[in-house]
Parts: C-alpha cells; sequence; structure tokens
C-alpha cells in the first residue's frame, strides 16, 4: 500500500519532469493549423517530419552548427589537457607555495563570473578578440578551477608506488603523467569531458555577449534569434530545438553512470 | 635534454617541474580572474564608457545606484523574491525526489534519468520550451489546468505570473542538487534507522532526528550553491520575458547585464557587480555562520551522545 502511494509520487512527478520535453518534440512535427487549436493536441495527427529541415534552413544552421562544434571541440581539448596537467602537479608534487596557490584556487570557484564578466569583455576587446570565437575557446586552455580540483581529488587516489616503480625504471614526469596516470583517471576524464562538453555546448551568455556578426555565432545564439525574427513560428522553434538538444542527450544516454557516479562523488559531504 | 646528468641544471630542472605543470592555471588565474577582479573594482570608482573619456568619480557610481536609480531596488527587489521562492523549493523538491528513488523502487533508473535528463539541456533550450508550454492561449500548461477546471493566467505577460513563471522553469533544472542529495543518503547508515525502530521510533521522527542531520552537510552545500545560482539567473529571463512584463522579471543580473552592454556604462555595472558579489558573499556567510547550530558532523555525532 505504502509502495503503491510511493510509485504514484514518483510517477506523477516524472510525467511533471517529461511532459514539456514530449510537448517540444511533438510540437517539432505538427501542422501550423494543428499549432493553434484548443484543446491542444498531445500527437499530431500528421508527422510532419520534413518541418526539421524547413527549420534548420530557415536560418544559416549550418554555420551556427561548425561554430558551436569548433568552441566545444577546442575548448573540450584544452579543458582536458591543462586541468588534467595542474591537477597532476597539485596531486604528486612538492613545491614552494603549493598550498597557497591550492587555497587561491579553491577560493577562485567561489568568485561570481558576473563581477570579471565586464573586464573579461575589456581585455578581449583590447586583444581584438570581440566578434571571434577565441574568448570562448582560449580560457580553456587555462584549465578551470572546478575540474582542477576534481581531478586531483582523483589522482590523489591512485597509489604512488606506481609512479615510484616507473620512476626507477627511467621514466620522467611527462612520460609518467602520459602513459601512467592519464590512463587510471579515464573515469574522471570522461566526467570532466561531458560537464564542459554541457557547458560549452549550452553556453548563452558567453556567446551573447563576446559575438556580434551572425557568421560567428554559435547554436545557442542562433535559436535565440529565432524567436524575435519569426515571432511565433513554434514549430521551427521546437524543431531547432529538439536537433540542439539532441547532441547532449545522446551524450548524457551514454555517460549516464559517470555523470550519476560522478556527481555522487564530488557531492562534497561536510 | 643531456643536462640531465649534471648536477645544478638538474636540480633546477628538478625544482622547476611542478611549477611547469601548474603554470597553465596561474597564468590562467592572473589573465582571466585576478587581473579582470581587480581591474573590475577599479573601474567601478570610475565613469567609464567602452569609448571616450574615462573620468574617476570615487564614490559616485556606488551613490548613484542607492540614492538615485529606482531601477537598481526594483531589480534587487525581483530578484530577492525569485531567491525567497526559489531555494527552499528547490531545496525542498530536490530532497524529496531523492528521499523517494531512495527506497529501493524497481525501475529507479528510469525515475532518475527523468528526473535529471532537463538539468543535461539548460539554458536557451530550456527557455523555449517553457516559453511554449506557458503560452497563454495554446500552451499546455493552461490545458492541464483547465482540465481540473482551473483557468490558468497568460504566464509571461502577467506581472504576477510572469516572475511564478521563471521559479518553475528554473525547479525543472534540479537534477543534479537532487543526484547530490541521492548520493548523501546512501551514505547514512541502515543500521541507525534499524536501531531507531527497535526504540520505537516513527518515520516522522527518523527523519528529523537522523536523516536531516546526517543530510545536513549536504543541505548546506546545496543551499549556498542554489542562492548563488538564483542571484546569477539570467537567460530565462533574458530568452523568455526580456525583463518585463512591467520589469516584473528584471533580475539584478539583467539589469547589470544592460547597464554594461546596452548602455555601456561599464564603470557604472562594475559597481553593480561588486554589490551583488557583497550581497551573495554576506549571505554566504550568514549560512555559514548559522550553520553551525543545524549542521551535524558525522565525527561529532559519533562522540557525542546518540
Amino acid at each position: 500500500m505504502k509502495k503503491i502511494f510511493i510509485y504514484v509520487v514518483l510517477i506523477f512527478f516524472s510525467l511533471l519532469f517529461l511532459a514539456p520535453f514530449f510537448w517540444m518534440i511533438t510540437t517539432a512535427v505538427k501542422s501550423p493549423e494543428e499549432l493553434y487549436v484548443f484543446p491542444p493536441k498531445w500527437i499530431p495527427s500528421v508527422f510532419h517530419w520534413d518541418n526539421f529541415i524547413t527549420a534548420w534552413e530557415s536560418q544559416p544552421f549550418n554555420v551556427f552548427l561548425k561554430n558551436s562544434l569548433i568552441v566545444t571541440g577546442l575548448s573540450l581539448a584544452g579543458q582536458l589537457i591543462s586541468s588534467s596537467l595542474v591537477a597532476y602537479g597539485f596531486a604528486r608534487f612538492r613545491f614552494k607555495g603549493k598550498d597557497v596557490l591550492f587555497m587561491i584556487l579553491l577560493a577562485s570557484m567561489m568568485i561570481p563570473w558576473e563581477v570579471t564578466m565586464i573586464p573579461q569583455y575589456m581585455e578581449f576587446n583590447y586583444l581584438g578578440w570581440i566578434n571571434t570565437l577565441k574568448p570562448l575557446i582560449i580560457p580553456a586552455w587555462f584549465g578551470s578551477a572546478f575540474f582542477i580540483f576534481l581531478l586531483r581529488q582523483f589522482i590523489m587516489g591512485i597509489p604512488v608506488e606506481l609512479e615510484e616503480a616507473a620512476r626507477i625504471d627511467g621514466a620522467n614526469p611527462i612520460q609518467i603523467f602520459i602513459r601512467l596516470i592519464v590512463p587510471l583517471m579515464t573515469p574522471a576524464l570522461i566526467l570532466v569531458g561531458v560537464f564542459h562538453f554541457l557547458s560549452s555546448w549550452n553556453d548563452y551568455l558567453g556567446p551573447l555577449i563576446f559575438l556580434n556578426d551572425q557568421s560567428k555565432y554559435t547554436l545557442t545564439l542562433g535559436l535565440s534569434q529565432f524567436r524575435g525574427m519569426f515571432g511565433v513560428d513554434m514549430v521551427s522553434i521546437m524543431a531547432v530545438t529538439f536537433l540542439i538538444c539532441l547532441p547532449p542527450l545522446a551524450l548524457f544516454f551514454f555517460a549516464q553512470r559517470y555523470i550519476v557516479g560522478g556527481i555522487a562523488t564530488t557531492g562534497i559531504k561536510g | 635534454m643531456e643536462s640531465i646528468k649534471k648536477r645544478t641544471p638538474a636540480r633546477f630542472k628538478q625544482m622547476s617541474i611542478p611549477y611547469l605543470f601548474t603554470l597553465p592555471w596561474i597564468i590562467g588565474f592572473l589573465a582571466f580572474t585576478l587581473g579582470p577582479l581587480i581591474f573590475s573594482l577599479i573601474i567601478s570608482f570610475y565613469e567609464w564608457p567602452v569609448v571616450g573619456e574615462k573620468t574617476f568619480i570615487g564614490l559616485a557610481n556606488y551613490k548613484e545606484m542607492f540614492t538615485n536609480d529606482p531601477l537598481f531596488w526594483e531589480s534587487l527587489g525581483v530578484t530577492m523574491k525569485f531567491a525567497v521562492l526559489f531555494v527552499p523549493l528547490n531545496i525542498i523538491i530536490a530532497l524529496l525526489l531523492a528521499m523517494l528513488l531512495n527506497k529501493n523502487v524497481k525501475g529507479s533508473g528510469f525515475f532518475r534519468t527523468a528526473f535529471y535528463l532537463p538539468s543535461v539541456i539548460s539554458g536557451v533550450a530550456l527557455a523555449m520550451i517553457w516559453s511554449w508550454v506557458f503560452d497563454g492561449e495554446y500552451g499546455i500548461l493552461n490545458y492541464v489546468l483547465s482540465v481540473f477546471g482551473i483557468e490558468g493566467p497568460k504566464w509571461l505577460i502577467n506581472t504576477t505570473w510572469a516572475p511564478v513563471a521563471m521559479v518553475i522553469a528554473s525547479l525543472w533544472g534540479q537534477g543534479s542538487m537532487m543526484l547530490i542529495f541521492l548520493a548523501g543518503l546512501k551514505n547514512i547508515p541502515k543500521d541507525m534507522y534499524e536501531a531507531s525502530a527497535i526504540d520505537g521510533a516513527g518515520k516522522w521522527k527518523q527523519f528529523t532526528r537522523i536523516t536531516l542531520p546526517m543530510l545536513s552537510p549536504t543541505i548546506l552545500f546545496n543551499l549556498i550553491t542554489t542562492i548563488i545560482a538564483a542571484f546569477q539567473q539570467l537567460t530565462l529571463a533574458l530568452v523568455m520575458t526580456g525583463g518585463g512584463p512591467l520589469n516584473s522579471t528584471y533580475f539584478y543580473a539583467m539589469y547589470m547585464y544592460e547597464n554594461a552592454f546596452k548602455y555601456s556604462k561599464m564603470g557604472y555595472s562594475s559597481a553593480n557587480a561588486w554589490f551583488m558579489f557583497a550581497i551573495v558573499l554576506s549571505l554566504t556567510l550568514i549560512v555559514f555562520k548559522s550553520s553551525s547550530a543545524w549542521v551535524y558532523y558525522e565525527g561529532e555525532m559519533k562522540q557525542g551522545k546518540k
């Protein structure tokens, strides 16, 4: 009896959480006439699959897709390389000022982005990076505090003996890092990769502030322009929204156990 | 390369290696965080348009903000109202869902996925979906309400309901908080419940005496991150309402954003940013200070009385 109650509540909530997705997908394949009927139709009488193509071609979404791929791909590569190098540095070496630097790293996570947003904009403007993809890519090549912290915690859990053995065999720190540490920390790197992919792919404010020219727009920025231009063309908006959501959703399903497990272990306790 | 064999350069090399590893972050921190941070404080004392004369005006930006800018107070009020609704609801819902999933139900993988899924997309896509769900005439939400005989408002063009719509849309993205709670719940030893059941404690008593105290460090973490998130809320309003109707969703972050990038008042907007930083920091400190009264750490629990 009590079990049934739990299931009822769970099903109720999962409907609440899934219904908007469902509504998005079915809207995307509706005909314009069926869009404006009341009561709304959950499932269209005819599925207009060509809506996706029409919507995609109504604006230069191929260009936006290319930009998004460049930004996400290049910043992802930088994030993985730099964050893991820095994390290794903090996890395994003793050096002057390490503790202070690490404290600063932790504290830097608490600085709200808004405070540095304006001077960063001016800095990028001075460097001539505004209206290029550089502001969305290059900072990632210096690592991010959260990922460095996460990877450091992971590396700390790897037994030191392995590295000592490799060192006796004559391996240098870079070789040890690439041959030994990187393979061992793959699960953590996948987690960082997924998190970075999601935040870069979904980023809106960055592109909004740093890009002006339509040829430089990323997908999220392109999607938001849609609204003003087409007013209420909800079919196209939902079609493109769905397409933009596909890569994160696909990634989520593949990496689910890493995400769920990863958040569980980073779920800072005490 | 061969210098490894020589003593002094080798030594130097040894000592510099850790710095080489950490150097990317150190440079990045100086260039993209500390530098901008200091610069931001400096320009908040200037009248600093993007192009044209920069003038030192001391505290005038801050004074203007407090005494002569109704939009400042309005946006601050909007953000506060949003936070007061959003923070507790977000925590309660995430905790409730985590507790239900912790009950060993069949298909918990499916439910967990359903609750987490919206967090994967977030941002503009989320705003787009909800603006269609909230549509006053053809939106699905008002239809569902009408089935229960409730006449839904025209959500996004109604000054009372537009902020509520923002809260609802934001709650949709509570997934990672739920997972963090779930991890916390799984860490509570089962025997604590068994022991208390033998002592005759009911469900409610177990919840208030075991679950909540044992979970309090996680609650603290989630509380602080939600407060910060509430104050940074911007994308939803920017895409869904543009701050309207009648500024009812004109968040403080939006006020700051527009001052900087619409009116190019960089100095003034930096002052806004520092004020927000001060608010968030003091709220965080208050929460931290108060936490010693309500957060229990396992170490203490084990030493202290049951």
